[in-house]
């Protein structure tokens, strides 16, 4: 043992104490932050919670605690803890692993798994036990003894290096996760069909930074089940370098477009107000219809003095007196004298401004819907890393929990016509396991007496 | 028959083999017990067909999706999982006072599936975020890892009462397996889960990054399928190398297992991402 070993701060952490304090601890803050929702806007936490207790949540992180400085801190005591642990235990465990120590028959006298059996016919003894033994366990080896001889088979040594590879798979996870925070980014961008986006927006900060290349999305399409619900989102986008297109490929969810390390996700979409919205305007009093084309914020001129209209926005879900009646557009109908009255004109009802009944009706004469899609952009070059402990902690765990070390010894103490045998088995895990093969290696010795027993008497 | 049809009789079949368990274990007659495993066989039996059948009537809607979707799905998997686990451990171990408390679980899992009115148990299409190559991978191995700690908590609770009577006073629990046994078999279960929910959840994380660019989010099922993972692997911990052993193992399973029921209903009620799983629709 090196003498830092013997300081205070690394016998702390090499107690598995602080593992059971520190998970336990983990698994109990971990709540708070599926209770408190995470990342809202202020004003709805101070509305649930009141001034007071916001100050004192702001104050802990509450409202982002799984990214706040304790919570972290607590990763990283856990990954500290398992880094000396394995540290201190390793070494030792290594040597037992790549120098066997031998076969000692010492060490199998207190063993706790234990048979005995007698044989009288010692002749056959030998093969019969070391058949036994190699099916159970493997490998015989044998040893003189000096009234009889031992039978000695171990298997799984290495197994004993599996809880490591569960450890080290914990450090893989905390370092890709540290490497994605670091130079990974998590951002959004919504385009339009027909446009092509250079910069995406960062979805913690808001910040816009650019990218090496340019997206375009060709088409978006959303298909529904008869039911009414969504059954797929499609976006056609096409890779641009320099203002030449390289690739063109559909996403859908579950199925990305990877490009130089950047990741787009389909994760959203919308519909734009039409670039070609005609609005008709039928007067009351003349009977007569007038066609217009108008943009959202601009202003057409109505005739036979009948005032001014105005686009003032588009809704996607519009509420119409507490009814939703999907996209609309919402216009400012100014009459020569008097007041502006709102006018609203739903995409899926062209005709729904007649119920106002005013002077003049206004209708929508012909639209395009224009969808953008919604793309979750992101670069993570610490995914494999994680990847790579997520496979070895499932290795890991099969070898810690499955597999044992496991060492069967036999001894054979002939007198005279009798065979004495004692069959005695260690193992550093499930010792259920090791005593099953010792009965089985018993049964089957009792088996072959009992045979030969039989067919001497006949 | 529909599928929905049978996995109601498929109920009432784990509901009479609990009823058999229970009434061999009281009784201590062996017959209701050996009557019991082979009505556990038929429910499984009907249970499996049960998936099946809904398997394949997906596909005649024209929705064709493997039967793992919703939580009327998810729990007649589970219910089907509890009762395969069970069969493979009373083959093992042969103890069929074991049965009287892990059987339960299949049948009230199937009864809440079945007979709740808050749960459809209509084939509905899959929505986009769930056609994905990882759902089969991922619910069933979550769903095997709550079947085996569903059953550790069964052994856990046997051993609590076992161990309340160490002078061997109660008649009813003399033909219990010893505590040592129960501590040890519990312990098995709670190894094989661990290794379940570990998939379950690595699977989870590599499907969100392939869906939502993201393996982990900290959305409330996933916090809580790692709160349940912590508490697990404190249990592992105590006990491989701290000695742990008997009581307060077991108090830890149970919390375990609270943790495993809290992932899977409670977190419906919070706000987040898997609400596939929840309840109406």
């Amino acid at each position: 043992m090196n003498s830092w070993q013997h300081s205070p701060i690394f016998k702390f952490f090499a107690s598995v104490r602080v593992t059971v304090t520190v998970l336990l601890t983990l698994a109990a803050t971990s709540v708070i932050g599926t209770v408190i929702p995470q990342n809202q806007a202020t004003e709805a936490y101070v509305q649930t919670y009141g001034r007071n207790l916001f100050r004192l949540f702001s104050v802990l992180d509450m409202f982002d605690m799984y990214h706040s400085w304790w919570f972290q801190l607590l990763l990283v005591l856990l990954t500290i803890n398992i880094f000396i642990c394995s540290l201190d235990r390793l070494p030792a465990v290594w040597k037992i692993v790549v120098k066997p120590p031998g076969f000692k028959p010492s060490r199998f006298q207190n063993a706790s798994c234990q048979r005995q059996v007698a044989i009288s016919s010692p002749g056959q003894a030998q093969s019969l036990l070391e058949k036994a033994l190699s099916r159970n366990i493997g490998r015989v080896r044998l040893e003189q003894a000096r009234d009889g001889y031992f039978l000695w088979s171990e298997k799984g040594r290495w197994t004993r290096l599996g809880v490591y590879v569960v450890h080290l798979s914990v450090v893989f996870l905390l370092a890709g996760g540290l490497i994605g925070s670091f130079w990974g980014f998590d951002g959004a961008v919504n385009i339009t069909e027909g446009e092509t986006a250079k910069t995406i927006q960062l979805n913690n900060s808001g910040k816009s930074i650019p990218l090496d290349f340019e997206i375009r999305c060709d088409k978006f399409s959303v298909s529904f089940y008869d039911s009414g619900a969504p059954s797929e989102y499609r976006s056609t986008l096409t890779i641009l370098e320099k203002g030449t297109p390289v690739l063109t490929r559909d996403i859908i969810v579950n199925d990305p477009l990877r490009y130089k390390g950047i990741n787009l996700f389909q994760s959203s979409y919308g519909n734009l107000p039409s670039q070609n919205l005609v609005l008709s305007f039928t007067s009351r009093a003349t009977g007569m219809e007038y066609k217009e084309k108008i943009a959202p914020g601009l202003t057409v001129t109505l005739p036979e003095g009948l005032g001014s209209f105005t686009i003032t926005a588009f809704n996607r879900e519009h509420q119409f007196k507490g009814h939703a009646i999907g996209e609309a557009f919402v216009g400012k109908l100014t009459p020569p004298n008097g007041d502006p009255v709102e006018v609203v004109l739903p995409v899926k009802f062209p005709s729904f401004d007649r119920m106002r009944k005013g002077e003049v009706v206004v209708a929508i004469a012909e639209t395009e819907t224009r969808y953008y899609t919604g793309l979750q952009v992101t670069s993570d070059p610490g995914v494999w890393v994680v990847y790579t402990g997520f496979l070895l902690m499932i290795a890991g765990c099969i070898v810690t929990f499955f597999m044992s070390h496991q060492q069967i010894c036999i001894e054979a103490q002939i007198d005279g016509k009798i065979c004495s045998v004692t069959i005695r088995g260690i193992a550093n895990k499930n010792k259920i396991d090791i005593q099953r093969k010792i009965d089985a290696i018993a049964a089957e010795v009792a088996q072959t007496e009992n045979q030969s027993k039989q067919s001497s008497l006949s | 028959m529909n599928s929905s049809g049978i996995l109601s009789v498929v109920t009432f079949v784990y509901g009479f083999a609990a009823f058999l368990y229970v009434a061999s274990w009281i009784f201590k007659k062996p017959e209701p017990g050996r009557l019991a495993t082979w009505v556990v066989f038929a429910g499984l039996m009907g249970n499996i067909t049960g998936i099946a059948m809904r398997w394949m009537e997906s596909y005649t809607l024209g929705y064709g999706h493997a039967p793992l979707s919703n939580l009327y799905e998810s729990l007649i998997f589970f219910a089907g999982t509890l009762a395969a686990v069970y069969l493979v451990i009373e083959k093992k171990y042969h103890n069929r006072i074991i049965g009287a408390f892990a059987m339960p679980f299949p049948f009230l899992a199937m009864a809440y599936a079945s007979l709740s009115p808050n749960i459809s148990d209509r084939i509905q299409p899959l929505l986009p975020a769930l056609k994905s190559n990882w759902l089969i991978a991922h619910v069933v191995a979550c769903f095997i890892g709550y079947a085996a700690f569903a059953i550790a908590f069964g052994l856990s609770i046997m051993y609590l009462i076992k161990d309340k009577d160490a002078e061997g006073k109660s008649q009813l629990l003399e033909r219990f397996p010893k505590t040592g046994v129960l501590d040890e078999l519990s312990h098995q279960m709670v190894m094989f889960g661990f290794l379940f929910l570990t998939v379950g959840i690595i699977t989870g994380a590599v499907w969100a990054n392939s869906a939502w660019g993201r393996y982990w989010g900290w959305d409330p099922k996933e916090t809580w399928s790692l709160i349940t993972w912590f508490i697990y692997a404190t249990l592992l911990h105590a006990r491989l190398t701290r000695g742990w052993h008997g009581r307060r193992i077991a108090y830890l399973s149970v919390a375990g297992f609270a943790a495993v029921m809290f992932t899977y209903f409670g977190v419906n009620l919070l706000p987040g991402l898997h609400s596939y799983g929840a309840m109406g629709r």
